[in-house]
Protein backbone atom coordinates (compact mmCIF):
# COMPACT_ATOMS: atom_id res chain seq x y z
CA UNK A 1 0.00 0.00 0.00
CA UNK A 2 2.68 2.74 1.02
CA UNK A 3 4.97 1.63 -1.62
CA UNK A 4 2.12 2.69 -4.07
CA UNK A 5 1.22 5.56 -2.57
CA UNK A 6 5.01 6.58 -2.80
CA UNK A 7 5.69 5.55 -6.57
CA UNK A 8 1.78 7.48 -7.21
CA UNK A 9 3.39 10.52 -5.20
CA UNK A 10 6.56 10.03 -7.41
CA UNK A 11 4.93 10.06 -10.45
CA UNK A 12 2.62 13.11 -9.66
CA UNK A 13 4.98 14.90 -8.90
CA UNK A 14 7.58 14.33 -11.84
CA UNK A 15 4.12 14.99 -13.74
CA UNK A 16 3.77 18.09 -12.54
CA UNK A 17 6.90 19.64 -12.67
CA UNK A 18 6.87 18.30 -15.95
CA UNK A 19 3.50 20.28 -16.46
CA UNK A 20 4.72 23.16 -14.61
CA UNK A 21 8.07 23.38 -17.02
CA UNK A 22 6.53 22.77 -19.88
CA UNK A 23 4.42 25.71 -19.28
CA UNK A 24 6.83 28.34 -18.53
CA UNK A 25 8.88 27.07 -21.97
CA UNK A 26 5.56 27.35 -23.87
CA UNK A 27 5.09 30.98 -22.05
CA UNK A 28 8.58 32.09 -23.36
CA UNK A 29 7.77 30.30 -26.55
CA UNK A 30 4.48 32.05 -27.07
CA UNK A 31 6.11 35.36 -26.23
CA UNK A 32 9.27 35.01 -28.85
CA UNK A 33 6.47 34.05 -31.46
CA UNK A 34 4.00 37.01 -31.27
CA UNK A 35 1.30 34.31 -30.02
CA UNK A 36 -0.09 36.06 -27.11
CA UNK A 37 -2.95 38.36 -27.50
CA UNK A 38 -2.95 42.06 -26.50
CA UNK A 39 -6.26 41.16 -24.32
CA UNK A 40 -4.63 37.99 -22.86
CA UNK A 41 -5.08 39.48 -19.12
CA UNK A 42 -8.40 38.55 -17.03
CA UNK A 43 -9.95 35.74 -16.94
CA UNK A 44 -10.82 34.81 -20.30
CA UNK A 45 -7.00 35.36 -21.50
CA UNK A 46 -5.87 31.51 -21.13
CA UNK A 47 -8.60 30.79 -23.82
CA UNK A 48 -7.85 33.45 -25.92
CA UNK A 49 -4.17 32.96 -25.84
CA UNK A 50 -4.48 29.22 -27.10
CA UNK A 51 -6.88 30.19 -29.74
CA UNK A 52 -4.94 32.86 -31.07
CA UNK A 53 -1.67 30.49 -30.65
CA UNK A 54 -3.14 27.73 -32.06
CA UNK A 55 -4.79 29.35 -34.93
CA UNK A 56 -1.35 31.24 -35.80
CA UNK A 57 0.54 28.32 -35.72
CA UNK A 58 -2.15 26.75 -38.55
CA UNK A 59 -3.38 29.88 -40.56
CA UNK A 60 -0.30 31.77 -40.35
CA UNK A 61 -0.16 31.54 -44.73
CA UNK A 62 -3.23 30.18 -45.42
CA UNK A 63 -6.08 31.91 -47.51
CA UNK A 64 -9.67 32.48 -46.64
CA UNK A 65 -11.83 30.59 -49.00
CA UNK A 66 -12.77 32.41 -52.31
CA UNK A 67 -16.21 31.57 -53.84
CA UNK A 68 -17.15 31.60 -57.81
CA UNK A 69 -18.87 34.55 -58.84
CA UNK A 70 -22.37 32.28 -59.09
CA UNK A 71 -22.12 32.35 -54.98
CA UNK A 72 -22.07 36.10 -54.44
CA UNK A 73 -25.23 36.98 -52.39
CA UNK A 74 -28.46 38.19 -54.09
CA UNK A 75 -28.94 40.04 -50.86
CA UNK A 76 -25.77 41.13 -48.97
CA UNK A 77 -26.47 42.83 -45.32
CA UNK A 78 -25.49 46.17 -44.53
CA UNK A 79 -25.56 46.40 -40.74
CA UNK A 80 -26.16 49.25 -38.81
CA UNK A 81 -24.11 52.00 -38.38
CA UNK A 82 -23.58 55.32 -35.98
CA UNK A 83 -24.86 58.62 -37.78
CA UNK A 84 -21.75 59.49 -39.68
CA UNK A 85 -19.89 62.25 -38.22
CA UNK A 86 -20.07 65.84 -40.23
CA UNK A 87 -16.77 65.24 -41.12
CA UNK A 88 -17.86 62.15 -43.36
CA UNK A 89 -20.71 63.98 -44.50
CA UNK A 90 -18.98 67.12 -45.63
CA UNK A 91 -16.38 64.66 -47.57
CA UNK A 92 -19.56 62.48 -48.81
CA UNK A 93 -20.89 65.89 -50.33
CA UNK A 94 -17.43 66.16 -52.32
CA UNK A 95 -17.99 62.76 -53.37
CA UNK A 96 -14.96 61.48 -51.79
CA UNK A 97 -12.53 63.53 -53.76
CA UNK A 98 -10.78 64.79 -50.44
CA UNK A 99 -10.55 61.32 -48.46
CA UNK A 100 -6.96 60.32 -47.51
CA UNK A 101 -5.40 57.68 -45.70
CA UNK A 102 -2.73 58.78 -43.58
CA UNK A 103 0.44 56.05 -43.31
CA UNK A 104 2.25 56.76 -39.60
CA UNK A 105 4.04 55.36 -36.72
CA UNK A 106 7.04 52.84 -37.73
CA UNK A 107 7.77 53.97 -41.09
CA UNK A 108 10.73 54.75 -43.09
CA UNK A 109 8.25 57.90 -44.44
CA UNK A 110 5.02 59.14 -43.36
CA UNK A 111 2.59 59.76 -46.57
CA UNK A 112 -0.73 59.77 -47.03
CA UNK A 113 -2.65 58.53 -50.22
CA UNK A 114 -6.48 60.03 -52.11
CA UNK A 115 -8.38 57.19 -53.01
CA UNK A 116 -7.59 58.15 -56.71
CA UNK A 117 -3.92 57.18 -55.71
CA UNK A 118 -4.84 54.10 -53.93
CA UNK A 119 -6.97 53.26 -57.25
CA UNK A 120 -3.82 53.95 -59.41
CA UNK A 121 -1.91 51.28 -56.98
CA UNK A 122 -2.13 47.24 -58.45
CA UNK A 123 -5.40 46.14 -57.86
CA UNK A 124 -7.20 42.51 -56.21
CA UNK A 125 -10.29 41.23 -56.10
CA UNK A 126 -11.46 38.10 -54.30
CA UNK A 127 -14.77 36.65 -53.34
CA UNK A 128 -15.03 35.89 -49.89
CA UNK A 129 -17.45 35.67 -47.25
CA UNK A 130 -17.92 37.94 -44.25
CA UNK A 131 -19.41 36.74 -41.55
CA UNK A 132 -20.45 39.19 -38.41
CA UNK A 133 -19.82 37.55 -34.83
CA UNK A 134 -23.79 37.71 -33.91
CA UNK A 135 -24.29 34.77 -36.93
CA UNK A 136 -25.16 36.22 -40.35
CA UNK A 137 -23.34 36.17 -43.06
CA UNK A 138 -23.06 37.07 -46.95
CA UNK A 139 -20.20 36.69 -50.06
CA UNK A 140 -19.68 39.55 -51.81
CA UNK A 141 -16.45 40.29 -54.66
CA UNK A 142 -14.76 42.90 -52.66
CA UNK A 143 -11.86 45.08 -54.97
CA UNK A 144 -9.23 47.35 -53.42
CA UNK A 145 -5.18 47.53 -53.20
CA UNK A 146 -3.56 44.73 -50.60
CA UNK A 147 -2.85 46.80 -47.55
CA UNK A 148 0.64 45.27 -47.88
CA UNK A 149 1.44 47.14 -50.85
CA UNK A 150 0.22 50.49 -49.01
CA UNK A 151 2.73 49.57 -45.90
CA UNK A 152 5.58 48.75 -48.42
CA UNK A 153 5.20 52.44 -50.14
CA UNK A 154 5.27 53.93 -46.66
CA UNK A 155 8.66 51.69 -45.34
CA UNK A 156 6.81 49.88 -42.67
CA UNK A 157 9.96 49.31 -40.28
CA UNK A 158 11.19 44.88 -39.83
CA UNK A 159 10.52 45.81 -35.96
CA UNK A 160 7.12 46.19 -36.78
CA UNK A 161 4.39 43.89 -35.24
CA UNK A 162 0.97 45.12 -35.86
CA UNK A 163 -1.14 47.63 -37.58
CA UNK A 164 -3.65 49.85 -36.38
CA UNK A 165 -6.43 51.22 -38.04
CA UNK A 166 -8.88 53.79 -37.56
CA UNK A 167 -12.14 54.89 -39.13
CA UNK A 168 -13.27 58.25 -39.29
CA UNK A 169 -15.93 57.55 -37.05
CA UNK A 170 -14.96 58.43 -33.59
CA UNK A 171 -14.01 55.76 -31.47
CA UNK A 172 -14.03 53.08 -34.31
CA UNK A 173 -10.35 51.30 -34.11
CA UNK A 174 -9.17 47.92 -34.46
CA UNK A 175 -5.81 46.33 -35.19
CA UNK A 176 -4.23 43.11 -36.36
CA UNK A 177 -0.50 41.55 -36.32
CA UNK A 178 1.68 41.26 -39.49
CA UNK A 179 0.03 37.59 -40.41
CA UNK A 180 -2.80 39.56 -41.38
CA UNK A 181 -1.44 42.45 -42.46
CA UNK A 182 0.53 41.45 -44.93
CA UNK A 183 -1.59 39.07 -45.82
CA UNK A 184 -2.35 38.74 -49.43
CA UNK A 185 -6.23 38.93 -49.22
CA UNK A 186 -6.56 41.92 -46.57
CA UNK A 187 -7.27 44.60 -48.83
CA UNK A 188 -7.93 48.42 -48.62
CA UNK A 189 -11.33 47.81 -50.48
CA UNK A 190 -13.09 50.58 -52.52
CA UNK A 191 -15.08 48.19 -54.76
CA UNK A 192 -17.63 45.46 -53.88
CA UNK A 193 -19.58 43.30 -56.76
CA UNK A 194 -17.91 45.13 -59.49
CA UNK A 195 -19.60 48.78 -58.37
CA UNK A 196 -18.20 51.77 -55.87
CA UNK A 197 -18.27 50.02 -52.65
CA UNK A 198 -21.50 51.45 -51.11
CA UNK A 199 -21.25 53.83 -48.20
CA UNK A 200 -23.02 51.39 -45.98
CA UNK A 201 -20.60 48.30 -45.94
CA UNK A 202 -17.94 50.80 -45.60
CA UNK A 203 -17.57 52.66 -48.88
CA UNK A 204 -15.86 54.42 -49.62
CA UNK A 205 -12.78 52.80 -47.92
CA UNK A 206 -13.18 49.61 -45.78
CA UNK A 207 -10.12 47.51 -44.47
CA UNK A 208 -11.01 43.48 -45.58
CA UNK A 209 -9.67 41.40 -42.93
CA UNK A 210 -10.91 37.99 -44.88
CA UNK A 211 -9.78 35.18 -42.04
CA UNK A 212 -11.41 37.23 -39.02
CA UNK A 213 -14.93 38.19 -38.32
CA UNK A 214 -16.71 41.24 -39.53
CA UNK A 215 -15.88 43.42 -37.01
CA UNK A 216 -12.39 43.38 -37.42
CA UNK A 217 -13.38 44.85 -41.53
CA UNK A 218 -13.93 48.38 -39.69
CA UNK A 219 -15.46 50.97 -42.43
CA UNK A 220 -14.18 54.36 -43.47
CA UNK A 221 -10.37 54.43 -43.01
CA UNK A 222 -8.77 57.44 -42.54
CA UNK A 223 -5.60 56.19 -40.90
CA UNK A 224 -2.87 53.46 -40.75
CA UNK A 225 -0.17 53.35 -37.88
CA UNK A 226 2.23 51.01 -37.98
CA UNK A 227 3.74 50.00 -34.42
CA UNK A 228 5.56 47.02 -32.44
CA UNK A 229 3.32 47.68 -29.24
CA UNK A 230 -0.14 47.90 -28.56
CA UNK A 231 0.21 49.36 -25.37
CA UNK A 232 -0.48 52.72 -25.68
CA UNK A 233 -3.44 52.80 -28.12
CA UNK A 234 -6.41 53.47 -26.27
CA UNK A 235 -6.66 51.14 -22.92
CA UNK A 236 -4.18 49.10 -23.82
CA UNK A 237 -6.19 45.98 -24.91
CA UNK A 238 -5.33 45.99 -28.86
CA UNK A 239 -8.61 47.66 -29.82
CA UNK A 240 -11.56 49.14 -29.40
CA UNK A 241 -13.33 46.03 -29.43
CA UNK A 242 -11.70 44.37 -26.14
CA UNK A 243 -12.89 47.65 -24.53
CA UNK A 244 -16.26 46.98 -25.45
CA UNK A 245 -15.98 43.23 -24.23
CA UNK A 246 -15.19 42.00 -27.73
CA UNK A 247 -12.16 39.82 -28.12
CA UNK A 248 -9.18 41.30 -29.74
CA UNK A 249 -8.89 38.39 -32.29
CA UNK A 250 -11.45 37.20 -34.27
CA UNK A 251 -10.65 34.42 -36.23
CA UNK A 252 -13.31 32.01 -34.58
CA UNK B 1 -22.73 -1.17 3.96
CA UNK B 2 -18.69 -2.04 2.88
CA UNK B 3 -16.69 -0.24 1.01
CA UNK B 4 -15.97 -1.23 -2.67
CA UNK B 5 -12.18 -1.88 -3.07
CA UNK B 6 -12.11 -0.57 -6.77
CA UNK B 7 -13.11 2.75 -7.25
CA UNK B 8 -16.44 2.85 -9.33
CA UNK B 9 -15.37 5.36 -12.03
CA UNK B 10 -11.50 5.77 -12.20
CA UNK B 11 -10.23 9.20 -11.00
CA UNK B 12 -9.98 10.37 -14.84
CA UNK B 13 -13.30 9.63 -15.47
CA UNK B 14 -14.45 11.32 -12.60
CA UNK B 15 -12.43 14.33 -13.38
CA UNK B 16 -12.71 14.81 -16.94
CA UNK B 17 -16.37 13.66 -16.17
CA UNK B 18 -17.09 17.12 -14.18
CA UNK B 19 -14.58 19.30 -16.41
CA UNK B 20 -16.73 18.46 -19.32
CA UNK B 21 -19.86 18.84 -17.42
CA UNK B 22 -18.96 22.33 -16.33
CA UNK B 23 -17.76 23.35 -20.14
CA UNK B 24 -21.02 22.10 -21.37
CA UNK B 25 -23.04 24.13 -19.08
CA UNK B 26 -21.00 27.08 -19.84
CA UNK B 27 -20.89 26.30 -23.47
CA UNK B 28 -24.62 25.81 -23.82
CA UNK B 29 -25.62 29.48 -21.32
CA UNK B 30 -23.73 31.31 -23.74
CA UNK B 31 -24.09 29.23 -26.91
CA UNK B 32 -28.00 30.48 -26.44
CA UNK B 33 -26.70 33.78 -25.79
CA UNK B 34 -25.17 34.10 -28.84
CA UNK B 35 -27.96 32.61 -30.36
CA UNK B 36 -30.33 35.26 -28.83
CA UNK B 37 -27.87 38.14 -31.04
CA UNK B 38 -29.54 36.17 -34.57
CA UNK B 39 -32.19 33.75 -33.93
CA UNK B 40 -32.33 32.69 -37.21
CA UNK B 41 -30.80 29.38 -38.82
CA UNK B 42 -29.98 28.80 -42.69
CA UNK B 43 -28.70 26.20 -44.95
CA UNK B 44 -25.47 26.49 -47.19
CA UNK B 45 -22.65 29.26 -46.80
CA UNK B 46 -24.61 31.95 -46.00
CA UNK B 47 -27.87 33.76 -44.51
CA UNK B 48 -28.96 37.32 -43.43
CA UNK B 49 -31.51 39.12 -42.29
CA UNK B 50 -32.73 39.98 -46.12
CA UNK B 51 -32.49 36.36 -46.81
CA UNK B 52 -34.92 33.17 -46.77
CA UNK B 53 -34.66 31.33 -43.39
CA UNK B 54 -34.41 27.52 -42.78
CA UNK B 55 -36.14 27.91 -39.54
CA UNK B 56 -36.23 30.70 -36.77
CA UNK B 57 -36.92 30.59 -32.92
CA UNK B 58 -39.39 32.67 -32.22
CA UNK B 59 -37.97 34.58 -29.56
CA UNK B 60 -36.91 38.38 -29.11
CA UNK B 61 -33.37 39.06 -30.36
CA UNK B 62 -30.37 41.44 -28.42
CA UNK B 63 -29.90 43.09 -31.92
CA UNK B 64 -32.28 45.54 -33.46
CA UNK B 65 -32.20 44.72 -37.39
CA UNK B 66 -32.83 41.73 -36.66
CA UNK B 67 -37.12 41.35 -37.62
CA UNK B 68 -38.17 39.03 -34.99
CA UNK B 69 -41.80 40.67 -34.93
CA UNK B 70 -41.13 41.79 -31.37
CA UNK B 71 -41.21 45.46 -30.03
CA UNK B 72 -38.09 45.58 -27.80
CA UNK B 73 -34.60 44.30 -27.49
CA UNK B 74 -32.82 42.19 -25.47
CA UNK B 75 -29.58 43.36 -23.81
CA UNK B 76 -26.29 42.69 -25.68
CA UNK B 77 -24.49 39.82 -24.05
CA UNK B 78 -22.36 38.66 -26.97
CA UNK B 79 -18.76 39.72 -25.66
CA UNK B 80 -18.57 37.91 -22.45
CA UNK B 81 -20.47 35.34 -23.94
CA UNK B 82 -17.92 34.76 -27.41
CA UNK B 83 -15.14 35.27 -24.56
CA UNK B 84 -16.59 32.05 -22.16
CA UNK B 85 -17.64 29.88 -25.05
CA UNK B 86 -14.32 29.98 -26.76
CA UNK B 87 -12.29 29.37 -23.35
CA UNK B 88 -14.77 26.59 -22.63
CA UNK B 89 -14.36 24.70 -25.84
CA UNK B 90 -10.69 24.61 -24.69
CA UNK B 91 -11.54 22.58 -21.56
CA UNK B 92 -13.95 20.47 -23.31
CA UNK B 93 -11.79 19.42 -26.04
CA UNK B 94 -8.68 19.24 -23.77
CA UNK B 95 -10.44 17.35 -21.10
CA UNK B 96 -12.01 15.15 -23.66
CA UNK B 97 -9.21 14.38 -26.06
CA UNK B 98 -7.51 13.11 -22.36
CA UNK B 99 -9.99 11.10 -21.87
CA UNK B 100 -10.51 9.23 -25.19
CA UNK B 101 -6.43 8.75 -25.07
CA UNK B 102 -6.71 7.23 -21.63
CA UNK B 103 -10.08 5.56 -22.61
CA UNK B 104 -8.39 3.55 -25.60
CA UNK B 105 -5.22 2.70 -23.84
CA UNK B 106 -6.78 1.60 -20.60
CA UNK B 107 -9.43 -0.75 -22.15
CA UNK B 108 -12.41 1.51 -20.32
CA UNK B 109 -14.28 1.50 -23.75
CA UNK B 110 -13.52 -1.83 -24.50
CA UNK B 111 -14.85 -2.92 -21.08
CA UNK B 112 -17.26 -0.85 -19.95
CA UNK B 113 -18.32 1.10 -23.16
CA UNK B 114 -18.65 -1.88 -26.03
CA UNK B 115 -21.89 -3.97 -25.65
CA UNK B 116 -20.98 -7.56 -25.05
CA UNK B 117 -21.91 -10.36 -27.67
CA UNK B 118 -24.37 -11.37 -24.91
CA UNK B 119 -25.83 -7.75 -25.19
CA UNK B 120 -26.16 -7.40 -28.77
CA UNK B 121 -29.72 -9.08 -29.29
CA UNK B 122 -33.28 -7.97 -29.81
CA UNK B 123 -34.24 -9.64 -27.01
CA UNK B 124 -31.56 -7.76 -24.81
CA UNK B 125 -32.74 -4.70 -26.12
CA UNK B 126 -36.36 -4.84 -25.85
CA UNK B 127 -35.98 -6.44 -22.15
CA UNK B 128 -33.77 -2.96 -21.63
CA UNK B 129 -35.95 -0.70 -22.86
CA UNK B 130 -38.74 -2.33 -21.37
CA UNK B 131 -36.87 -1.64 -17.87
CA UNK B 132 -36.38 2.24 -18.82
CA UNK B 133 -39.97 2.57 -19.43
CA UNK B 134 -40.67 1.17 -16.04
CA UNK B 135 -37.91 3.46 -14.14
CA UNK B 136 -37.04 -0.09 -13.11
CA UNK B 137 -34.05 0.49 -10.48
CA UNK B 138 -30.78 -1.17 -11.29
CA UNK B 139 -29.93 -4.75 -9.79
CA UNK B 140 -27.09 -4.29 -7.05
CA UNK B 141 -24.65 -6.22 -9.97
CA UNK B 142 -25.92 -4.22 -13.07
CA UNK B 143 -24.94 -1.12 -10.72
CA UNK B 144 -21.68 -1.85 -11.30
CA UNK B 145 -21.17 -1.70 -14.98
CA UNK B 146 -23.59 -0.07 -17.41
CA UNK B 147 -27.20 -2.08 -19.23
CA UNK B 148 -26.92 -2.44 -22.97
CA UNK B 149 -28.82 1.35 -23.63
CA UNK B 150 -26.77 2.68 -20.87
CA UNK B 151 -23.71 1.78 -23.94
CA UNK B 152 -24.94 2.47 -26.76
CA UNK B 153 -26.45 6.19 -25.33
CA UNK B 154 -22.41 7.06 -23.85
CA UNK B 155 -21.21 5.10 -27.18
CA UNK B 156 -23.36 7.86 -29.23
CA UNK B 157 -22.24 10.94 -27.12
CA UNK B 158 -18.54 10.12 -26.72
CA UNK B 159 -17.51 9.29 -30.31
CA UNK B 160 -20.63 10.71 -32.11
CA UNK B 161 -22.40 14.24 -30.73
CA UNK B 162 -18.97 16.00 -29.19
CA UNK B 163 -16.67 14.75 -31.83
CA UNK B 164 -19.41 16.51 -34.75
CA UNK B 165 -20.37 19.35 -32.14
CA UNK B 166 -16.53 20.44 -32.07
CA UNK B 167 -16.16 19.49 -35.40
CA UNK B 168 -19.02 22.24 -36.37
CA UNK B 169 -17.99 24.74 -34.05
CA UNK B 170 -14.83 24.46 -35.89
CA UNK B 171 -16.14 24.60 -39.09
CA UNK B 172 -17.85 28.25 -38.10
CA UNK B 173 -14.22 29.36 -37.84
CA UNK B 174 -13.10 31.83 -40.57
CA UNK B 175 -9.59 31.17 -39.46
CA UNK B 176 -9.49 27.19 -39.18
CA UNK B 177 -11.32 27.11 -42.36
CA UNK B 178 -8.79 28.69 -43.80
CA UNK B 179 -6.66 26.17 -43.19
CA UNK B 180 -8.78 23.12 -43.58
CA UNK B 181 -11.56 24.34 -45.94
CA UNK B 182 -12.71 20.69 -46.30
CA UNK B 183 -13.81 20.62 -42.69
CA UNK B 184 -16.77 23.40 -44.08
CA UNK B 185 -17.39 22.34 -47.58
CA UNK B 186 -17.84 18.58 -46.53
CA UNK B 187 -20.70 20.05 -44.16
CA UNK B 188 -22.69 22.08 -47.18
CA UNK B 189 -20.88 25.12 -45.44
CA UNK B 190 -20.88 27.81 -43.26
CA UNK B 191 -24.74 28.44 -41.94
CA UNK B 192 -24.71 24.28 -42.73
CA UNK B 193 -22.62 24.22 -40.07
CA UNK B 194 -24.19 26.52 -37.91
CA UNK B 195 -27.46 25.25 -38.26
CA UNK B 196 -25.95 21.15 -37.26
CA UNK B 197 -23.99 23.14 -34.29
CA UNK B 198 -27.44 24.01 -32.95
CA UNK B 199 -29.22 20.70 -33.75
CA UNK B 200 -26.28 18.84 -31.81
CA UNK B 201 -26.55 21.34 -28.89
CA UNK B 202 -30.40 19.73 -29.07
CA UNK B 203 -29.42 16.31 -28.63
CA UNK B 204 -26.97 17.03 -26.25
CA UNK B 205 -29.34 18.73 -24.19
CA UNK B 206 -31.77 15.72 -24.77
CA UNK B 207 -28.94 12.92 -23.51
CA UNK B 208 -28.06 15.56 -20.33
CA UNK B 209 -31.83 15.62 -19.18
CA UNK B 210 -32.32 11.60 -19.39
CA UNK B 211 -28.64 11.35 -18.24
CA UNK B 212 -29.79 13.15 -14.93
CA UNK B 213 -33.49 11.58 -14.71
CA UNK B 214 -31.54 8.46 -14.77
CA UNK B 215 -29.36 9.63 -12.16
CA UNK B 216 -32.51 10.01 -9.94
CA UNK B 217 -34.09 6.92 -10.90
CA UNK B 218 -30.65 4.74 -9.86
CA UNK B 219 -30.36 7.01 -6.65
CA UNK B 220 -29.24 10.10 -6.54
CA UNK B 221 -26.78 10.03 -3.54
CA UNK B 222 -24.76 7.00 -4.36
CA UNK B 223 -24.25 7.96 -8.25
CA UNK B 224 -23.12 10.91 -7.59
CA UNK B 225 -21.03 9.88 -4.89
CA UNK B 226 -19.60 7.39 -6.99
CA UNK B 227 -18.26 9.96 -9.49
CA UNK B 228 -17.45 12.45 -7.06
CA UNK B 229 -14.81 10.38 -4.70
CA UNK B 230 -15.27 7.25 -6.67
CA UNK B 231 -16.69 5.12 -3.81
CA UNK B 232 -19.96 3.53 -4.05
CA UNK B 233 -21.62 1.39 -1.79
CA UNK B 234 -22.51 -2.28 -1.80
CA UNK B 235 -24.64 -3.29 -2.17
CA UNK B 236 -26.17 -0.65 -3.80
CA UNK B 237 -29.73 1.41 -3.78
CA UNK B 238 -31.26 -1.75 -1.95
CA UNK B 239 -30.89 -0.37 1.47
Amino acid sequence: MSTITRRKLITTGIAAAAGASGLVVATELAKRYGLIPPDSGGIYGPGETLTYAAQRLLTRHSLAREFSRGQISAKPFTNEVDKLSDEFQRLQQGAFADWRVAVDGMVARRVSFSLAELKSFPQRSHITMIQCEEGWSYIAEWTGVPLSHVLALAGALPQARYVVYRSIQQDWWESIDMADALHPQTLLTYGMNGSELPVGFGGPLRLRVTRQLGYKSVKYIVRLTVTDDLKHFGKGLGSAAPEAGYAWYAGV
Amino acid sequence: MAETPHPRHSLLVRVTHWLITFAFLALLVTGLEIVVSHPRFYWGETGNDNTGVLFKIPIPASRNLVPTGYGYVLPDQNGWSRYLHFQSAWVLALAGALYLIAGFFSGHFWRNLLPSRSHVSWKQLALSIREHLRFKRPSAEEAWSYNVLQRLAYLLVVFVLFPMIVWTGLAMSPAFVSAVPAAVNVLGGQQSARTLHFFLTGALVLFLLVHVVMIFVAGFRNRMRAMITGRAAEPLEHV
